[in-house]
């Protein structure tokens, strides 16, 4: 059993949890993930880990609520425990001096992108941050984010913070005043897709981190593979990152639809079973 | 001599439906008849062909004589996992085949005493299994355990890693298992269906060895979680690596990753290990396809093809690219799987998936095949037939075409040498060009259940060897 240390909610359905973990927190390097699974009757779920820390042991996840499980998961409180959580799996991210690196993430991704750039900081990296939500309300980390970061840019749909419209609005304005050596992307599929299309046009070395549906986590299933330059490759050993400009971006889009009636079902089921009652916390959220 | 004794099974058209046993075992008369026909030769050639030397007559005489209880206690003398074996193993292949019967019409069905008996010892006493274990270690091994305190690490707790670490606790190390995966078994827990290999079964062959002093740490990928060399950091004095070869292979044509087009590995995990038969009591999603395609011609295809059938198939198709002569699957298994209603097309191979809508598969496009000269493997070799192409309509293709070493481990582990096809390289004595390092199972080349436990014996063997220079 892995036990829940702390929980935090960063955003409207957006929680932090920290697990203590002492082995997965001191093997963990920047762009791995985890596997957890909350109990006998759960799926096998990876999350990109949001942080590590090998002094006290701590894991730290940030999840959205979307099925049954992340549901489930944002029931629990800081005490309660978990029945597996496994990890550090993945390769993880290529951290060398590249020299300016801009770093891009929406959604989710803006707690994900945090290790990589205290790494990309560490190799003496100059790193720009730039993170998109659809307002300001859903932005999220930005003080930690700030703090890593050597500037830190922000895009909102409404304007309601940053520039108006999308990251790659914004990382388009970064291209026109510097030059980039790298561009790290994570986030939701079409977004990096945006990017990569981008970045391929003035032919920028781009790593994006895929999130596809996984089992196994270990190599064992291939029901995370992804064609990357012609050639198929399994997320889970051979990534998460890949060369955001191979990507076959289509039939990782058409995969992650893949049991798309099945979570709703398992949703709809779960609400009804009256754990995720009118008054439960996840909703006051 | 009387007729050998069939192995009682639930009717083909009921059990196809669902998950409970196929064979429903020997009754006690039934044991004792089919036992009271082996000859007890007194040079047994029925134990060379057994990869853990279990004394097979030894045991059959007991059952012989209406004691199953003494006939477990010689069956786990060598072997600590009988109740799987009596019921995976291809003893038509190994003991059965050297039976002196089997030249002159039917061999003992050795398999099937040795299911009886184990089944015995679990059913009548519960936990007798594991308190059984206790008892065995108490009298027997209680002075070596004082005296080998010594720490050894078993990576994978598949048959290899089990047979290892069974007999390790047996010699009184102090012996841990490491699993990358949240439950036990390896491919025992999920790659056999339920059908052939219930789950209660197989944790009550675990809770043997946990009462043999085996601890079992999950959710640990050595490699990643941690490492071979802080293994040795933390005290282990040497490393059993078991993790099999878990890496499917994928045929490399057009459509393969369209939706609903899935490995063995992943259906049968998503089933076996995940309980997707369940969903939505259980939370992982299998697709129940209505026309499903399975490749390939090993047990794993003979298992897919029956799952399919069980989650509802109306019809399944199992393609293979040569003849059923050539079919690794074991006959059984191929027999099985025909009453039950999987349709086999031989010398057939895919060349390409077609998509339908949302790019998922709406058929499988194939080509006839025909057999030339033998390959290495002594079967021969299946050549194409030009222009013979033709289309098996499909909603869900399984592949079922073998699998790679899975590579994690080697790679992360500086100085472990593999061969060019990635399998881990070992010496006589099963050990790795690591010094305290040894290898066994699929990930060194075994590729059956019980050649794996043959060579996790017999490294235990030679560990217990290595292991002299500490003490």
């Amino acid at each position: 059993m892995f036990k829940i240390v702390s929980r935090e909610v960063v955003g409207p359905n957006l929680i932090s949890l920290r697990i203590y973990a002492p082995q997965i927190a001191e093997s963990a390097r920047a762009g791995q993930f985890v596997i957890f699974r909350i109990d006998e009757f759960g799926e096998r779920v990876p999350l990109t880990i949001a942080g590590a820390d090998a002094q006290t042991g701590l894991v730290r996840i940030i999840f959205q609520t979307i099925g049954k499980t992340t549901f489930k998961l944002a029931l629990l409180n800081a005490g309660d425990c978990i029945r597996d959580f496994a990890g550090p799996f993945g390769t993880p991210t290529e951290i060398k001096k590249y020299g300016v690196v801009a770093a891009v993430a929406g959604g989710v991704g803006a707690a994900e992108v945090l290790p990589v750039i205290n790494a990309l900081k560490q190799s003496e990296n100059k790193v720009i941050a730039i993170t998109g939500a659809r307002c300001k309300d859903l932005l999220i980390l930005e003080e930690e984010i700030k703090a890593a970061s050597d500037e830190f840019l922000v895009s909102t749909n409404d304007g309601s913070c940053g520039v108006r419209g999308i990251v790659t609005d914004v990382l388009k304005n970064v291209f026109n005043s510097q030059k980039i050596d790298m561009v790290y992307a994570i986030g939701p599929v079409p977004m990096m897709q945006a990017v990569a299309d981008i970045t391929k046009e003035k032919n920028i070395k781009t790593l994006v981190s895929l999130n596809p549906i996984m089992v196994d986590g270990t190599g064992m299933c291939g029901s995370c593979r992804v064609t990357v330059g012609g050639k198929t490759k399994f997320v889970c050993v051979d990534g998460p990152e890949f060369d955001g400009h191979l990507i076959n971006w289509n039939e990782l889009i058409s995969r992650l639809a893949l049991f798309k009636d099945a979570e709703k079902t398992a949703l709809e089921e779960f609400k009804k079973s009256g754990q995720h009652h009118p008054e439960c916390k996840c909703r006051q959220e | 001599m009387p007729p050998r004794i069939k192995m009682p099974e639930r009717a083909p058209d009921i059990r196809n439906k669902d998950f409970k046993q196929v064979n429903t075992g020997y009754t006690a008369e039934e044991s004792v008849a089919e036992a009271k026909r082996c000859l007890q030769c007194p040079n047994s050639s029925c134990v060379k062909g057994c990869p853990v030397e279990i004394n097979i007559p030894g045991f059959i005489k007991k059952l012989a004589e209406g004691n199953a209880p003494a006939a477990i206690e010689i069956l786990k003398e060598k072997n600590n996992l009988p109740a799987v074996c009596g019921r995976v193993c291809p003893q038509e292949t190994q003991c059965e085949k050297h039976c002196i019967l089997a030249k002159k019409g039917e061999s003992i069905a050795i398999g099937n005493l040795e299911r009886y008996a184990a089944d015995f010892k679990l059913q009548s006493l519960p936990h007798c299994s594991g308190e059984a274990a206790k008892a065995e270690k108490n009298s027997q091994f209680s002075t070596l355990n004082s005296k080998l305190p010594l720490k050894v690490a078993v990576v994978g707790s598949g048959p290899a890693g089990l047979a290892c670490a069974g007999d390790l606790a047996k010699l009184g190390y102090d012996v841990t298992v490491f699993e990358s995966l949240h439950d036990t078994g390896g491919v025992l827990r999920y790659g056999i269906p339920e059908f052939r290999l219930p789950k209660k079964v197989l944790d009550s062959e675990i809770d043997y060895l946990k009462n043999l002093g085996v601890r079992f740490v999950l959710n640990t990928l050595i490699g990643r979680t941690k490492t071979v060399k802080r293994l040795f950091d933390e005290g282990y004095k040497a490393v059993f690596v078991g993790v099999g070869a878990g890496l499917p292979i994928f045929l490399g044509v057009e459509g393969e990753n369209l939706n609903h087009v899935y490995s063995a590995n992943e259906f049968l995990v998503r089933v076996n290990l995940m309980r997707a038969y369940e969903f939505p009591k259980y939370d992982t999603p299998v697709y129940k396809g209505k026309n499903v395609v399975v490749v390939g011609g090993g047990n794993t295809a003979m298992d897919s093809a029956r799952t399919a059938l069980r989650l509802g198939a109306q019809s399944v198709k199992l393609v293979y690219r040569r003849s059923e002569n050539e079919m690794p699957a074991r006959l059984e298994e191929r027999i099985h799987a025909k009453e039950e209603g999987v349709e086999f097309i031989t010398l057939t191979n895919p060349v390409k998936f077609i998509a339908g809508q949302n790019r998922c598969v709406a058929g499988a496009e194939c080509v006839k095949m025909e057999l030339g000269e033998p390959d290495a493997s002594g079967r021969r070799r299946p050549k194409k037939i030009e222009n013979s192409n033709f289309i098996i309509e499909s909603d869900m293709v399984v592949l079922a075409l073998g699998l790679n070493p899975n590579p994690v481990l080697a790679s992360l582990t500086d100085g472990l040498n593999t061969d060019k096809d990635g399998y881990i390289e070992i010496d006589e004595n099963f050990m790795t060009s690591l010094n305290g390092v040894f290898a066994g199972g699929d990930i060194a080349g075994g590729d059956t259940v019980i050649q794996a436990m043959g060579m996790g014996k017999k490294s235990a063997k030679n560990i217990h060897e290595y292991l002299q220079r500490f003490l």
